[in-house]
């Protein structure tokens, strides 16, 4: 399955609305107009707009506390998220979940979550689900170096194999789990040398590269559409901003960082790069589509600040169905 | 109408379930093939097959977790936790993930999941393997936690907490597994949230739950003899608290002593005993007294486990004390 240039495009588009998303909301929060904790997803893009490439409305993925990207890549209105994250009551979650556990159900969007490791054994239910109904639905479960050492990991892949079910465990290593890097939380240099002790296989791809993502996904979402059970994908990746807004980062040094955000690097603009030398995009053409995605970003502020916010009354509605 | 005992009562509300919904569908460690370390599911995989009937790896996260994702992907498990005690290695999956999700997502998910497990003490299993742990759960918005203490309560039950569209913590006595009683033999409800008067009384309302139920009885038939009249009463669902029906019992009786299996302080029986005195302070005439365990793990020797679990001299005596104000 290679992509068409027009697809590609479109692939550029969502990159540039997580990127200029996540750049918004860092201002938000830094200037405190919005609150709680938010964890960037800048850098990232690459993994999960290539992943979800693959997948429909009828597939699911579970997420992380990392979860805006996921999110806008599988199709997320950017608008609902962003009234979520000004806790309004127009927010997908009605402003009760915020950026940790914002979902969409008609998206599959089983959630993101303030629980490192606990997506997992979800996703594997989703899937099993898809499965047992006898649709070809896959679940993606995104997950950090961080939760890879996470019992509740181990155990849902572990269970996934057993089950052969739909699920493609995409690890996003991104060099750090919350302050520790991965060099200090785990022995191996790659979560996919995991993959054959859950009897699965791994396989790793540059998570820089939309394009290879795309491809390593699509061949992995395929075998499990087939029947043929998990994988473990691993995506090398960096994570640009702290853990959360307003992490001061003191465990790393800014030319990591700086290094990162070359343009041999930066998932965006490298894809940029391959797009204009390919002539599928002009930099005129560039710089509209820039200009047009920081407006639909302008736009939800916009339609978040002039949302109501919840009423009191709704404080215990939906706590049982 | 069949005589049964819990577990062949909790065994066929699962078959008669399994049979109406194709959703239904059953996963724990050694719930298939072996039907269960306590044969409570003995022959449902023979009958419904392995697609239905799943038997896991000792991960108790990922089976609660799964049944989560499948609920939330509109399924309608029901997991088996070995053991309540067990719930520490997998609570997060319960308490952070099946019973917030509707909730913080805004109302749109819904989990319809039951997780089934055994608790109490009484056969030996000692410390790590008798746990009566009701309060945990009744303290996480989101859950529903039931309590049966008889066959018929238990098979009417699981069929509501099975069709209910929450998360249901089904709470089986393993004590009660053994006990029989009379059970229609058709699907029928009890619903969840609705208290039982078991005996009828006059002068004292004895608020008791699970295995608690028939030692209450007992005490309650002896001190007829005597010319006291107890009332006892069975909560069945711990959340929602059927509140009314205890309060109405006690408006009646003016005096309450709760009996419970958990340890006393933090129980189940403060909660209620907080909800009575705040609501029905005036009627009381009489300190409301509750007869629980403990404040220690479960011991092994069985000398020692059968004075952890309350007994009836234990009941009788908190029912003489407000007897006499």
């Amino acid at each position: 399955m290679s992509l068409t240039k027009k697809k590609m495009v479109d692939l550029y588009t969502i990159m540039l609305r997580i990127r200029d998303f996540e750049e918004k909301i860092e201002e938000l929060v830094m200037t405190a107009t919005i609150g709680g904790f938010v964890h960037l997803y800048v850098g990232q893009e690459a993994v999960a707009t290539g992943v979800c490439a693959t997948l429909t409305d009828a597939d699911y993925l579970t997420s992380t506390h990392r979860g805006h990207g996921h999110m806008i890549a599988k199709g997320g209105d950017v608008k609902l998220m962003m009234a979520e994250l000004f806790a309004k009551s127009t927010g997908y979650c009605k402003g009760k979940g915020g950026s940790m556990h914002i979902a969409d159900l008609d998206l599959g969007i089983l959630g993101a979550n303030g629980i490192v490791g606990g997506g997992p054994p979800i996703a594997v239910g989703a899937a099993m689900a898809a499965q047992y109904k006898g649709t070809d639905s896959v679940c993606i479960c995104f997950s950090g170096d961080g939760a890879s050492n996470q019992g509740t990991t181990h155990e849902a892949m572990n269970l996934a194999a057993v089950w052969k079910a739909p699920v493609v465990f995409v690890a996003e290593n991104n060099h750090y789990g919350e302050f520790t890097s991965q060099a200090k939380h785990q022995c191996i240099e790659s979560i996919t040398e995991r993959a054959a002790g859950y009897g699965i296989p791994g396989a790793i791809v540059d998570g820089n590269d939309l394009v290879a993502v795309y491809e390593a996904a699509a061949e992995a979402v395929g075998r499990a559409r087939k029947g043929k059970g998990p994988t473990l994908l691993e995506c090398k990746t960096y994570r640009i901003k702290g853990h959360f807004v307003g992490d001061p980062e003191v465990y790393r040094e800014k030319n990591e960082v700086e290094g990162w955000q070359k343009a041999d690097k930066d998932p965006i603009l490298r894809l940029e790069k391959k797009l204009i030398d390919t002539k599928a995009l002009t930099k005129d053409k560039v710089k509209k589509i820039r200009e047009s995605v920081q407006k639909e970003i302008d736009e939800a502020v916009k339609f978040a600040e002039e949302s109501p916010e919840p009423d009191v009354s709704e404080l215990m509605d939906g706590v049982y169905a | 109408m069949t005589s049964m005992n819990m577990g062949m009562a909790v065994n066929n509300a699962l078959s008669l379930e399994m049979e109406r919904d194709p959703n239904v569908f059953l996963l724990g460690e050694d719930i298939g093939y072996p039907g269960g370390v306590l044969g409570v599911t003995a022959g449902l995989q023979a009958k419904f097959g392995e697609k239905r009937v799943l038997d896991t790896p000792i991960s108790e996260s990922a089976i609660i977790g799964a049944a989560v994702g499948a609920a939330a992907a509109g399924l309608r498990p029901v997991a088996e936790l070995m053991f309540v005690d067990f719930i520490g290695v997998c609570l997060d999956q319960l308490f952070n993930q099946a019973a917030k999700m509707r909730y913080m997502f805004g109302g749109k998910a819904k989990i319809p999941m039951v997780l089934r497990t055994c608790c109490g003490a009484g056969i030996g299993a000692a410390a790590q393997h008798s746990q009566s742990l009701e309060a945990w759960f009744m303290h996480i918005p989101g859950l529903k936690v039931v309590l049966p203490s008889t066959p018929y309560d238990a098979k009417g039950l699981l069929i509501s907490a099975i069709r209910d569209d929450n998360p249901v913590v089904f709470l089986e006595n393993k004590v009660l597994y053994q006990i029989p009683g009379e059970v229609p033999d058709d699907s029928y409800t009890v619903p969840i949230g609705e208290a039982d008067i078991k005996r009828e009384g006059n002068d004292v309302t004895v608020v008791a739950t699970g295995q608690m139920v028939m030692r209450a009885l007992a005490v309650a038939e002896k001190m007829a003899a005597d010319g006291v009249s107890v009332e006892v009463l069975d909560p069945r669902s711990l959340c929602p608290l059927d509140e009314d029906a205890i309060l109405e019992s006690v408006k009646k009786t003016h005096r309450l002593v709760i009996v419970h299996e958990e340890v006393k302080f933090a129980g189940s029986g403060a909660e209620i005993a907080a909800t009575v005195a705040e609501k029905a302070f005036d009627y009381l005439d009489a300190p409301i007294l509750r007869v629980a365990a403990p404040f220690c793990p479960v011991p092994f020797s069985g000398k020692l486990e059968a004075e952890f679990v309350p007994s009836e001299e234990k009941i009788t005596d908190a029912v003489k004390a407000v007897m006499e104000g």
